[in-house]
């Protein structure tokens, strides 16, 4: 960002600024074969879950069964990753979980990004008795592991693939609170926040035009990391029949109705799992990399 | 914070919409004066805040209720499930410890870029599995294909290891990560160089003098990672199908049995804290700098 501004220099414009600093972020993304491999993942992620429904060759919840053939029925050329024990086909299910699981962590993520952010830049800024009371709240929240904070959560809201959203989403909040909140407490002394302050400016402009944009980096890698995490914990609740219910083409519910089937049906088994790792593996390589593409200090 | 803990679980199962004796025996059993009664005996008709403190005074001697479905007391139910949960949860933190701390050192020590750059990429493959499907595969492979271990079965040894991998793998590939970034920093350091200048042998220099100072660090995430270990014992238990917390909570859920599920959460609230304190005087032991604080 830094370079020589000779008299002559025109004023860059802000258009210019921000395609050339996209560029550059381009090429660093590229030095990094593993965070592009990342993002290469979450792209195609994303490009499934949009159009992955239509892509599918059948309705994921239709039943195909046919005299002399009982479900599971190995790949074949009409089901090319095979049937399920019901009969539905697993490529089908397989690509309209995509959908569902990317509006899971997106949701639950979105969730915990909103009430975090608030809570870390209020905590954060104001400090006192507004940290105080925000942070032991966190404190309490924070004694129970992120699973058992939403199985109480599901617990009161009720069993379901919306529910658990809502409950990964909000058992997330205490970390992003402690991460907004050090963030904040890391540029609230800084000078351009005083200048602002000695200009009159309201406290929530200064929180939300000052202080919020330089504490966005560690928001988006946490982001970017937490979906992966939200991703995991939802199908995990929904292998254990606190989430989506059958017959939702919900990867985690997929492995559960697998359970009964890992001799007979491996193909049942194997193929919604390795949809979750994939897309897992994809979001966490490229919240690892972000960091470090992200933080103008590295440069 | 226990007191906060068990507040919070209170007032979160209590906001649920829907009686539990309703749910339990339907409207048809003895008219609406029978469910008065049922209610009158669970206590579910006095104040909330008149529950609540019934509640933690009889939690402090030990009650923590009567289960609504089986009808036993909530501390027996979880006196019969809970070792088997922290027999889990332990052999899993082993297992972490052993496989993460061992691949970590090893990576640090030999200095190869390969096995740093596999370190890499296996612990970000550790941390994207989900723990259920590994189980399964596990399950696959060793017991139905190799035969080596029983599939479902009582607590014995045997039957806790391939739970104890399939819980305790990502942690472990956390855990090699941080090892292995922790003790490149240290061998940096002066006493490492004179420690090898003395004429030690690489080895002894690493497991000696360096692996102890990088102790800190890896004890300190160890120690994180607990109580996600004993939260995910959950989802593990429920794919090997053993009797612990897990399973008990999970179904309490379903069939609304709420003072098994207040009882389940407060005692797991309590072990992580329990957990955590006994951490911070571990950090003193192993790091007589920080005793003071």
């Amino acid at each position: 960002m830094l370079q020589p501004m000779g008299i002559a220099a025109p004023v860059p414009l802000d258009r210019d600024v921000a395609r050339r600093r996209r560029g550059q972020f381009l090429r660093r993304l590229i030095r990094r074969p593993l965070t592009l491999f990342g993002a290469i993942i979450v792209l195609l992620f994303v490009l499934l879950a949009i159009f992955g429904p239509a892509l599918a060759p059948h309705d994921p919840t239709e039943i195909f069964y046919s005299a002399g053939v009982t479900p599971p029925s190995p790949p074949s050329a009409a089901f090319p990753l095979g049937t399920d024990s019901t009969g539905r086909d697993v490529l089908s299910r397989v690509l309209a979980g995509a959908r569902i699981s990317l509006t899971v962590g997106v949701v639950a993520v979105a969730i915990a990004t909103f009430f975090g952010a608030l809570l870390g830049l209020l905590s954060g800024y104001f400090g006192g008795w507004t940290d105080q009371i925000i942070m032991r709240l966190m404190d309490v929240m924070l004694a129970f592991p992120d699973i058992l904070l939403a199985i109480v959560i599901i617990t009161v809201l009720g069993v379901g693939l919306t529910n658990v959203m809502i409950a990964v989403g909000i058992a997330a909040v205490p970390a992003y609170t402690r991460i907004v909140r050090a963030a904040v407490l890391a540029v609230r002394e800084q000078d351009y926040v005083e200048a602002a302050r000695a200009f009159g400016a309201p406290h929530w402009r200064i929180i939300f035009s000052h202080i919020l944009r330089n504490v966005l980096t560690p928001i988006i890698v946490l982001v970017t990391l937490s979906i992966g995490l939200a991703i995991l914990t939802a199908a995990g609740l929904s292998f254990v029949g606190l989430g989506a219910q059958p017959p939702t083409p919900e990867w985690g519910d997929m492995l559960n109705d697998a359970q009964g089937y890992l001799q007979s049906a491996w193909w049942t088994a194997v193929f919604p799992g390795v949809a979750i790792m994939i897309v897992v593996v994809g979001l966490n390589l490229l919240g690892d990399g972000l960091g470090d593409l992200l933080d103008p200090t590295t440069r | 914070m226990l007191f906060g803990v068990s507040l919070v679980t209170f007032i979160m199962i209590h906001l649920v919409p829907g009686d539990p004796v309703t749910t339990l025996m339907g409207t048809s059993v003895n008219g609406a004066a029978g469910l008065q009664q049922a209610r009158h005996e669970l206590g579910l008709d006095l104040p909330l805040p008149v529950q609540y403190f019934r509640y933690v005074g009889n939690a402090l001697h030990g009650d923590l209720g009567t289960s609504i479905r089986s009808g036993r007391p909530v501390l027996s139910e979880i006196g019969d499930r809970l070792p088997a949960t922290l027999a889990l949860t332990l052999a899993a933190m082993v297992v972490a410890i052993v496989l993460g701390v061992g691949i970590g050192t090893l990576a640090a020590a030999t200095r190869s870029r390969l096995l740093a750059g596999s370190v890499m990429l296996l612990s970000i493959l550790g941390i994207s599995l989900p723990t259920f499907w590994l189980g399964l595969l596990l399950i696959d492979a060793f017991a139905l294909n190799l035969r080596w271990f029983p599939v479902l079965g009582d607590a014995t040894l045997h039957t806790l290891i391939l739970p104890a991998i399939t819980l305790g793998l990502p942690a472990a590939a956390v855990l090699a990560r941080v090892t292995r970034a922790g003790l490149v920093e240290v061998l940096r350091l002066d006493y490492i160089r004179t420690a090898r200048a003395k004429g030690l042998r690489r080895s002894r220099v690493v497991l000696r003098h360096a692996l102890r100072n990088g102790l800190i660090v890896v004890l300190t995430i160890a120690g994180l990672q607990f109580g996600g270990l004993l939260a995910g014992s959950i989802i593990v238990e429920s794919v090997f199908s053993r009797p612990g917390l897990g399973s008990l909570v999970v179904n309490a859920i379903l069939g609304s049995d709420y003072p098994v599920i207040q009882g389940v959460v407060l005692i797991f609230a309590v072990i992580y804290v329990v957990i955590n304190a006994a951490l911070d005087i571990l950090y003193g032991i192993v790091n007589p700098l920080i005793r003071v604080a």
